[in-house]
């Protein structure tokens, strides 16, 4: 370069220098582009939605919180992973300074590897294959329970279940959908049950079943054979309502139909289907506390943004794509720098205690993952997901055995 | 393992399989008659289902009430598809046609899609949940009388190609191409109708199905293997092949779910059809080619 | 040098420099499009050199990807072993099915009713095969992606690119061969007329078999190469008969049995798709679903006017 800019480069370093203690230059150059990549279309697309109404809400109300600007750039993986690849790829060449998505394992490991290559943060806010985290990522963390911490914090809510009700079930029958998520709760099942002796029950007979199946009478004849005292089910929303119908058809009441942590009956078709008979069921599943202050914010800045809808139906989408995003926000707060491997030092360094979510302060550990994320009992009551457990989250009483229980 | 449990589950299986078998019916005759791969046939059902939830929804219908109304809608439907769009095809190449179709399959599945969003649709009606009592097998009312429907649509079919004039000439087009050109017969306009015909079938079929499945738009490639699945097992051509097929399929299932795992039902299905393909490809009833 | 070959070489050069020219984002958009030109390319030639329609073309991609994958994850193995691994057990299903199929007279839509059984009882085995991951998948360990190591098969995304590159211009080189050769000439009588070729001696069903034989092996590379890219597989993603689709779209969009049909249909798909994304969303139609019904549209169009694909009336055109 020849002295002409060089004597100009300096000039207008010097003028950064001077003016940088009142951090007028950075603060005005500079938002944070974060980039959601979510399946808003696609078989998924629902949830992609509803995760999509938490990240909306996002820069208003951290705007008020940590006083940070941020702007999303929102890409739509169409439920395909390969779309996922080459979208992170697009939203990291337009500027994107962190990923913020996607819901699915498979995207989720797909976009991981992008991150990784191009070096940009990527902070998942739902995904719960273990492996994610075990691949020695050094851009990606996850504010999520992975399998294995679901079906722990689920069992021990059974137990805590069961305590509360003063009731002692003996056997269940385990369903579960034969996909990556039942398989990876089945596995922590069978490693984690044996191990809890305080649990009261024993698996009298598991049965899987096709998430794509349309029929699913004979697995509920199985079911019902088996005569066990409660159903364990891990779950989606389409096969819950049929097997839910089915066991109606069948004329099967077992003590109740709890999910050690899987979606499907919290969500919002699955009460509008089913209508009462959506009643009383029970899915552990990570949850907000109804109670925290954060929690309060944000619902009024969700029903300003949907006035016809109800928080408690988008609360695990929408509560931890939130905190997804809350997380790249604060990291930026305190890095002041939008340079994304600046900002993935200080997302490591995350201690965010004022959270919406249930559990210990968000903290990630050297594998990105964030240890102590809590589960809430949530069971269906009044056509509304409920809290019921732990009490000092609980907005009611939980009910175990369900009315109708029969005995076989 | 009760006999009750298998005994309920067995009788579960028929009744299905005889709603399967309506929907495969519709496509042995279009197979059989017109030669024409119709990768769009589950697709076909799954908009006859979602027109059924629409008429429930907005006039209060009746599944079995939508029976006749769809039915009329499909014939046309079916005709003019043929009549328009793949009567042209006839003479080209197979992967064309099948490509024809396949497009086709792509713009309904997808067009449900838009219209009416990814999560399931479903008809609630009171005697849905209910089951009629045999000693210790529950027969479930929506079931059974879906099954119903089923024979009675077939049985009105055969007596159509039995004793008809018209049903007669097409199984002249089926069983001699050139033949039936020669003696007069308007072989295009023939198509036409059995195309139609075949929908009609798809049409009870999805308004008999749709009280006991909810419908999705990715049901449609799913139903069109399911129907392929049956066809070939049944004998093509072969009308009580078709149900015939349906119900075996719809009972070896449900035993193989029981008696295996649930999760790998749909292996026997393709394991039978490979098996029927290589030993016996006119399918169980269906005439030597 | 003919007009063909000239604009060939051409093409040839602005791939190679394309790195250059484009982003990251675009880059990984013509990895996709190469990946699917050489599958469709691979499929090719059990279809248009030999005549049989193959639906359940997605099995030996995913076998290929768990061999190799699977060689990797369980014993370390790198990809270069994999790869024989993943092309034996692909020849020989092909071999089975190629032969179950022939020796019992199965053919035309039966064939391809056939072919996507098969894919469909191994994608549901699979489901149940936990050594190899099961329905939870199987990750592979990306040891670095920052130097080339072409022994590993590790590297950034350039790599992968130029690999599935190089890869098309191999298939091309190969068909184009194998069009000249007397197994050409032979597979072209057996697709106009198998009888009347079986009538003048030609033993229909051993040059068959070579097809298949050829076409699997092709496409397992394929699933090997899917494997190290994506190192992560699932049944339900890699068998599923949407990915069978997927793979004989270009090559019938392009022309089937020609030799660029295959690089042109995936070309103009994967684009024409990407486009249709862009444009909606410029408009501000964002409904789902609304892309692929354009796609489908697109599609039949393509179908009903250009039934030979698009390449013969380009070439006719631009009298290649």
């Amino acid at each position: 370069m020849d002295r002409r800019t060089f004597s100009r480069n300096i000039a207008v370093a010097g003028a950064a220098a001077a003016l940088s203690p009142f951090g007028i230059v950075r603060a005005q150059a500079q938002k944070l582009k974060v980039g959601v990549i979510l399946p808003r279309s696609g078989y998924l697309g629902f949830i992609g939605q509803s995760c999509q109404k938490g990240a909306d809400l996002a820069p208003g109300v951290i705007k008020e919180m940590l006083g940070v600007d941020i702007e999303l750039m929102n890409a739509d993986f169409e439920s395909n992973v390969d779309t996922a690849r080459t979208r992170a790829e697009r939203l990291i060449q337009e500027g994107a300074n962190v990923l913020v998505g996607p819901f699915d394992s498979g995207a989720a490991a797909a976009i991981a590897q992008v991150a990784e290559q191009r070096g940009v943060p990527f902070v998942i806010n739902i995904a719960a294959a273990p492996q994610i985290t075990e691949q020695g990522y050094k851009y990606v963390f996850r504010n999520f329970q992975t399998a294995i911490d679901i079906v722990r914090n689920g069992l021990d809510l059974i137990g805590d279940l069961f305590q509360a009700t003063n009731t002692v079930p003996r056997t269940a029958v385990y369903m579960h959908v034969n996909d990556t998520f039942g398989q990876a709760m089945t596995k922590g099942i069978g490693a984690l049950l044996p191990r809890r002796t305080q649990l009261p029950f024993k698996i009298v007979d598991t049965i899987s079943y096709d998430p794509a199946a349309k029929d699913l009478t004979v697995e509920v004849s199985k079911a019902k054979a088996a005569n066990a005292d409660f159903l364990l089910l891990v779950c989606r929303l389409n096969d819950a309502i049929i097997l839910r119908r089915e066991m109606v058809k069948q004329r099967w009441n077992p003590m109740g139909i709890v999910s050690p942590g899987s979606p499907g009956m919290y969500e919002e078709q699955y009460f509008k289907t089913l209508g009462k008979l959506s009643e009383y069921s029970i899915s552990n599943v990570p949850w907000y506390n109804p109670a925290a202050k954060l929690t309060r914010i944000v619902e009024k800045a969700f029903l300003k943004q949907n006035p016809k809808d109800r928080l408690e139906f988008h609360g695990l989408n929408a509560g931890f794509t939130f905190e997804a995003i809350l997380v790249a926000a604060d990291a930026y707060k305190r890095a002041r720098s939008t340079d994304p491997k600046v900002l993935a030092e200080a997302i490591r360094q995350t201690n965010i205690t004022e959270k919406m979510t249930l559990g210990g302060p968000i903290k990630f550990n050297e594998k990105g993952q964030v240890e102590g994320i809590g589960s809430a009992c949530v069971q269906n009551r009044n056509l509304l997901p409920t809290v019921v457990l732990p009490a000092s989250a609980a907005t009611a009483k939980p009910v175990f055995p369900m009315p109708g229980y029969k005995k076989a | 393992m009760s006999f009750d449990l298998v005994a309920n589950v067995v009788v579960a299986g028929v009744l299905t399989g005889l709603v399967y078998g309506l929907m495969a019916l519709g496509l042995s005759v279009i197979f059989g008659v017109v030669r024409v791969v119709n990768f769009a046939h589950g697709e076909m059902m799954t908009i006859a289902m979602y027109a059924a939830t629409v008429l429930f929804a907005s006039l209060g219908l009746d599944p079995f009430l939508c029976i006749l109304p769809a039915a009329l809608a499909f014939f046309v439907f079916g005709y003019l598809l043929q009549a328009g769009l793949i009567n042209p095809f006839i003479t080209r190449p197979e992967h064309s046609q099948f490509m024809l179709l396949v497009a086709v399959a792509i713009i309904m599945v997808n067009a449900l899609l838009m219209v009416f969003g990814p999560s399931a649709r479903s008809i609630q009606v009171d005697y849905q949940l209910e089951s009629f009592e045999l000693g210790k097998v529950l027969v479930d009312k929506a079931r059974f009388f879906a099954a119903l429907a089923a024979v009675v649509t077939a049985g009105l079919l055969f007596s159509f190609f039995k004793f008809s004039l018209m049903g007669k000439a097409i199984r002249a087009c089926a069983d001699n191409h050139l033949g039936a050109l020669v003696v007069g017969l308007d072989v295009k306009k023939l198509y036409a109708l059995t195309f139609g015909l075949g929908s009609v079938c798809v049409a009870v079929a999805g308004c008999a199905m749709v009280l006991l499945v909810d419908v999705t738009p990715p049901l449609g490639p799913a139903y069109t293997l399911l129907a392929f699945v049956i066809v070939i097992v049944g004998g093509l051509g072969s009308m009580p092949g078709a149900l015939l097929g349906g119900v075996l399929i719809g009972v070896s299932e449900a035993l193989a779910g029981l008696f295996v795992a649930p999760s790998a039902k749909s292996m026997f299905s393709f394991g039978l059809l490979i098996l029927i393909l290589l030993l016996r490809p006119q399918g169980l009833l269906g005439k030597k080619a | 040098m003919t007009r063909a070959s000239a604009a060939l070489a051409v093409l040839a050069i602005v791939l190679i420099a394309l790195p250059a020219m484009v982003g990251n984002y675009a880059l990984s958009v013509v990895t996709l499009i190469l990946y699917f030109a050489y599958t469709g390319q691979a499929w090719n030639v059990m279809m248009g050199f030999a005549g049989q329609l193959s639906l359940g073309h997605a099995l030996y991609v995913g076998v290929g990807a768990y061999a190799a994958g699977g060689l990797f994850f369980h014993y370390g193995a790198g990809p270069w072993a994999g790869l024989w691994l993943a092309m034996l057990l692909c020849v020989a299903l092909g071999l089975v099915i190629g032969f179950l199929a022939f020796r019992f007279g199965v053919s035309g839509v039966y064939f391809a009713l056939l072919t996507i059984a098969f894919a469909e009882f191994t994608r549901v085995g699979f489901d149940h095969l936990d050594w190899l991951g099961g329905p939870g998948g199987m990750f592979l360990r990306v040891a670095q992606r920052d130097t080339w190591d072409i022994l590993n098969f590790r590297g950034p995304p350039l790599m992968y690119y130029y690999a599935i590159l190089f890869l098309c211009g191999a298939a091309l080189a190969l068909c184009n061969l194998l069009l000249k050769s007397k197994a050409g000439y032979y597979w072209q009588a057996i697709r106009e007329n198998e009888e009347a070729a079986q009538a003048l001696g030609i033993n229909t069903f051993r040059w068959k078999m070579l097809a298949v034989a050829i076409s699997s092996a092709m496409t397992s590379v394929s699933g090997v190469f899917f494997a190290f890219y994506y190192n992560n597989l699932f049944p339900e993603q890699i068998f599923h008969i949407s990915r069978s689709i997927e793979i004989i779209l270009g090559p019938i969009i392009g022309g089937v049995g020609t030799l660029f049909g295959p690089i042109l249909g995936a070309a103009v798909l994967t684009l024409l798709s990407d486009g249709i994304t862009e444009g909606l969303a410029a408009m501000g139609w964002e409904i789902p679903g609304i892309k692929q019904v354009f796609y489908g549209v697109v599609l039949l169009a393509v179908i009903m006017f250009l039934p030979n694909g698009i390449w013969p009336f380009i070439a006719r055109k631009l009298k290649l």
